[in-house]
């Protein structure tokens, strides 16, 4: 039931039109997390994405560090959850944990 | 990811293949891996990016597990560490009668990421423009759902109210393995209803696959907040949670 918003053929299209994209993939959940593992966010060069990580917590992070992994080339890992700090100041309140996968489209 | 590697999961997605993803999540390495079978198995041909080269062999079973149970999952082989992620078709929902509640169900279903069509007999129901963006069938329940193969990915909703309209869909349903079978009527119509099943041979176990009257209940009045139970009621079956 996952993906009706198509985020691949998205990430495809940016790519065809020289736009960089990287993808952040959901790997692993702990506790309450809206966005079970798969689910997916698209973000492009300019800053605009589709699709979701979390219930809207931590997107605005994910983003900025799309921007450094389109920059850097390779892929990394992000972890947030209640007890990190700079998740409590993006406002993961929900009590969850989240590890993100972020890869540039290469 | 590799240009070439996501537009291959792409293509598979456009030709229904299912495919499954699996990333090496320290060094970044990617593969693809097809069920057992299917003209694009892992490593099987020299088609581009469906390499298995590298992959350690205990994946290949995984990433198809993942795929049969329609998850994803993190896992350590070897190692390192692996994330599978599954890309299936979308579910089915095939609606039976082209009638108002339909007009909301349909596009609530797709939002939902069905893939809906709906079928209906009735040169006056089956509109176009009644469903604008949905497939829509033209015929009788019976020929057309067995062209469209229901497997255990479909869901089927029956709406038309006309048991020369159900009947022949229920049994259809009936026959397959779809996860989730619904028929619209109140409860004394679906005991009429489940008096024909049983008079065409369905046992009582097999009539206890449809829910009738359909849609979880939630008192809904409005065609639309049926549609809104009729959904519910679908993922409720799909994933599993007791009623």
């Amino acid at each position: 039931m996952a993906d009706g918003e198509k985020l691949l053929e998205l990430a495809a299209a940016w790519l065809d039109e020289g736009i960089s994209v990287a993808l952040a993939t959901v790997i692993e959940t702990w506790g309450s997390s809206p966005c079970p593992p798969g689910s997916h966010l698209v973000v492009n060069a300019q800053g605009e994405f589709r699709g979701s990580v979390s219930g809207g917590c931590i997107e605005g992070a994910v983003v900025a560090e799309a921007a450094r992994v389109l920059a850097g080339g390779e892929p990394a890992r992000l972890s947030f959850g209640v007890s990190d700090e700079m998740a409590w100041e993006v406002g993961l309140a929900c009590g969850g944990e989240v590890e993100i996968y972020l890869e540039p489209l290469t | 990811m590799k240009r070439t590697l996501l537009k291959q999961i792409v293509r598979d997605r456009q030709n229904k293949q299912p495919v499954a993803l699996v990333t090496q999540l320290d060094g970044g390495a990617q593969w693809l891996v097809y069920p057992e079978g299917s003209d694009a198995s892992a490593g099987s041909q020299g088609k581009k990016n469906d390499d298995a080269t590298g992959l350690p062999a205990l994946l290949i079973p995984e990433a198809r597990r993942s795929l049969e149970a329609d998850g994803c999952r993190r896992l350590d082989a070897e190692g390192c560490a692996y994330f599978i992620q599954s890309f299936n078709p979308p579910l089915r929902m095939l609606i039976v009668g082209a009638v108002h509640i339909a007009q909301f169900l349909a596009p609530m279903a797709e939002l939902v990421g069905f893939e809906v069509i709906v079928v209906e007999p009735r040169e006056a129901f089956a509109q176009e423009g009644r469903f604008p963006g949905i497939q829509l069938r033209r015929g009788w329940p019976g020929p057309v759902l067995a062209e469209l193969e229901l497997d255990a990915r479909s869901a089927v909703v029956i709406l038309s109210h006309d048991p020369k309209i159900d009947d022949p869909a229920l049994a259809a349903a009936l026959g397959s393995s779809a996860f989730y079978i619904g028929a619209l009527g109140s409860t004394k119509n679906h005991r009429g209803r489940l008096e024909r099943l049983a008079a065409m041979g369905f046992d009582a176990s097999a009539c206890a696959r449809v829910h009738g009257p359909v849609g979880l209940p939630i008192g809904s009045r409005s065609p639309a907040e049926i549609a809104v139970s009729i959904v519910a009621q679908a993922i409720q079956a799909r994933r599993g949670q007791p009623e």
